[in-house]
């Protein structure tokens, strides 16, 4: 046995476990498919309930593991168990000999673009939750000029039984209200209005944040989806949608449409489920062997999960998940020696 | 407006249509709204073109307009649809082409359904048995008339004698093009260009020199919507159907509208009348409404056939200042020789 550790996926989960395994005197190695490490993290600006800094938070996750070594731009090929090790044969040529991995693939956003009639890669006004925390982030990507009237779509791609993603996405609804809050705190003369299926806040501080919209930001929250949407002859969108709460219908032109796009599974678990043959769900994430007491387990001797790769999760759940994780390494690999 | 975004998707919803030997079948109500249309399309795509177009005068209506109205059951419109399949079958074609886009929309929903609920194709075929000892074939394609001339704009612009430019200014004219309901919205996959943003009528006007107009109520109905109009107590509302959209599009100022359905033509042009009755408004220049064709009529006029042997003299709303934007010669005094 060797005392090398597989991180599949270079997000939270993947740099969280690898601290906790290094801690524990393992030596992990990250493989990540893009350029850097912290995967959607490091394109966002600040993190709901309370505003924190996201280059705070992954600054604080890389440092820890800044001497792990780490195959960037680099996929997992094949993987072949070998006794009680895994020979690993990744892209470029190289191979690892690790005695676990840890699969960490993390997620996408559901394409806007999938829900046609709300007009994402059609009409300049309207852009995605992503689109607008790079803005915040960097002020690039998309052109936000002082608008007056601002929407907030939620639930784009996820309980959606049209675009076969029944799931909920579990964070769009709170981070929706960070956005909103922030645009109003950017553009204090706006109107804001976010349209909701139902407002799920079910974390820590989260209620108080909606509260906070309500009362200090003064963002209208309006029960109902989002119909269509269109470009009337100034360049303004043109939403239409129901208030459900008072039974009319309602349409709204807008400077701005943000689409609070879902996550979804990825082709990156497509393909790492393949290769090491793990089950999926009908949502397309992994299944695990027991989704109460054993997120991590995958069900496959010496494969385990953490993070988003099982299903929507919020970063702190993301990161405990990774320690269970790292935990369960130590314990799967501690048994082992003994035998 | 982001045209590369438009374009995708049109890629995305290209449909098989046939390139000959078809079974076209009429619309109940096309002859009376605009008579000439069936028929021009008929020597389009017959004697112009050369094409296989079959038609029987044993065919009949499909019953979309009684079953959208709640008057037939599903299982008779699916009878009198197997019936009409079986003509098709006895002719010796697989392709089947219809005038109408309820109709299009019926056929497309009973093959749907019929692929999804075997059993209840298998008791259709038997109650069509029984009433006519008449077999059928499903069709290997089902299009619409319009995806057809989609499918030939390039041809019929090649042979084209006008183009849809003002020739004052040398400006491509500004259409609006409005598709039926029922021509995408329940399969989106069955249309050229999807739901959303259709481009069979698009198609059609950029390939003879027009612009599309994208205005915010685009998608909402013309204003038939069957029971909307059928029940006379609602017909105020079919009215208000109509006048939301013509306020939206007003501001585009948009030269024409090109359609592809029985009911919206119709409802378009003479709606227009009716508005400029009680609030004395018209949408079009110079006081005028705005010309509303079908897309027969337009690939007519495209080809220079005489406004008048178009049936364009039906329209309420005077098609004279469109043809005058296109520089069409034209004998005024024809309009109403009959």
């Amino acid at each position: 046995m060797t005392d090398r550790v597989l991180i599949i996926g270079g997000g939270p989960a993947g740099l969280e476990a690898a601290n906790q395994l290094n801690l524990l005197g393992y030596k992990p190695v990250i493989v990540e498919k893009d350029d850097t490490l912290g995967g959607h993290l490091a394109k966002w600006d600040r993190l709901f309930p309370e505003g924190e800094s996201a280059e705070t938070v992954l600054y604080k996750l890389i440092k820890p593991v800044e001497h792990t070594p780490v195959y960037l731009n680099t996929i997992v090929e094949k993987a072949d168990k070998e006794g009680n090790n895994f020979r690993v044969k990744l892209s470029g040529g190289k191979e690892e000999i690790v005695s676990a991995i840890l699969v960490c693939a993390g997620f996408s956003l559901f394409p806007a673009e999938k829900k046609e009639e709300y007009g994402y890669g059609i009409y300049n006004g309207v852009i995605t939750s992503s689109d607008l925390e790079k803005w915040f982030k960097t002020g690039k990507g998309v052109n936000i000029n002082n608008p007056s009237k601002v929407g907030f779509v939620h639930c784009v791609g996820s309980r959606d039984e049209k675009i076969c993603n029944r799931q909920c996405s579990k964070v769009c609804c709170v981070t929706a209200v960070k956005q909103a809050c922030e645009i109003r705190e950017k553009f204090p003369d706006s109107e804001v209005f976010c349209f909701y299926m139902d407002l799920r806040m079910f974390g820590r501080k989260y209620e108080d944040l909606y509260l906070k919209a309500q009362n200090k930001y003064r963002v209208r929250f309006i029960r109902g989806r989002v119909s269509e949407v269109s470009e009337d002859f100034t360049g303004k969108v043109v939403i239409k949608a129901e208030d459900t709460l008072s039974s009319k219908p309602l349409k709204v032109s807008l400077d701005l449409l943000v689409l609070m796009t879902g996550m979804i599974s990825n082709n990156s678990i497509g393909e790492i489920s393949g290769i090491l043959s793990l089950n999926r769900a009908e949502d397309g994430f992994i299944e695990p062997s027991d989704s109460i007491t054993k997120m991590y387990d995958s069900g496959k001797e010496g494969i385990f999960l953490a993070g988003a790769v099982t299903g929507p999760k919020t970063i702190p759940e993301t990161l405990s998940e990774a320690r269970a994780s790292a935990l369960a390494i130590h314990n799967y690999l501690s048994n082992k020696a003994l035998q | 407006m982001i045209v590369e975004g438009k374009k995708k998707i049109w890629s995305e919803y290209q449909k098989d249509i046939p390139d000959d030997h078809y079974f076209y079948v009429r619309s109940c109500i096309r002859q009376n709204f605009f008579p000439a249309s069936e028929k021009v399309f008929l020597d389009i795509v017959r004697d112009r073109l050369g094409l296989d177009f079959f038609e029987t005068p044993h065919h009949t209506t499909c019953g979309g307009i009684a079953y959208h109205s709640d008057s037939i059951p599903q299982e008779t419109l699916m009878t009198i649809v197997a019936r009409q399949f079986a003509l098709m079958t006895e002719a010796g074609y697989e392709n089947y082409v219809c005038s109408c886009i309820t109709s299009f929309g019926i056929y497309n929903e009973i093959i749907n359904t019929w692929f999804h609920y075997p059993e209840l194709e298998a008791k259709i075929r038997e109650l069509l048995w029984e009433a006519s000892k008449r077999e059928f074939k499903i069709p290997k394609s089902v299009v619409h008339a319009s995806d057809v001339i989609y499918k030939l704009r390039n041809k019929i612009l090649e042979s084209g004698k006008y183009r849809l430019v003002n020739k004052t200014t040398g400006e491509p004219l500004r259409v609006v093009e409005h598709i039926g309901c029922h021509y995408s919205k329940m399969f989106p996959s069955k249309g050229v260009g999807g739901a959303e943003y259709p481009y069979v009528l698009t198609g059609m006007a950029e390939a003879w020199g027009g612009t599309v107009i994208d205005y915010p109520e685009r998608r909402h109905c013309c204003g038939f919507g069957f029971r909307q109009y059928l029940v006379q107590a609602n017909r105020g509302y079919s009215l208000s159907n109509t006048h939301k959209k013509f306020e939206s599009m007003a501001p585009f100022k948009p030269d024409m509208i090109i359609t592809n359905c029985p009911g919206c033509p119709y409802f378009l042009d003479r709606w227009q009348y009716v508005i400029e009755e009680l609030e004395g408004k018209t949408y079009g220049a110079d006081s005028k409404g705005i010309p509303v064709f079908t897309y027969e009529e337009v690939a007519g006029l495209v080809l220079g056939y005489d406004p008048w042997d178009l049936g364009l003299q039906m329209h309420q709303t005077a098609v004279e200042p469109l043809l005058d934007k296109i520089g069409i010669t034209y004998n005024k005094e024809d309009k109403y020789k009959i």
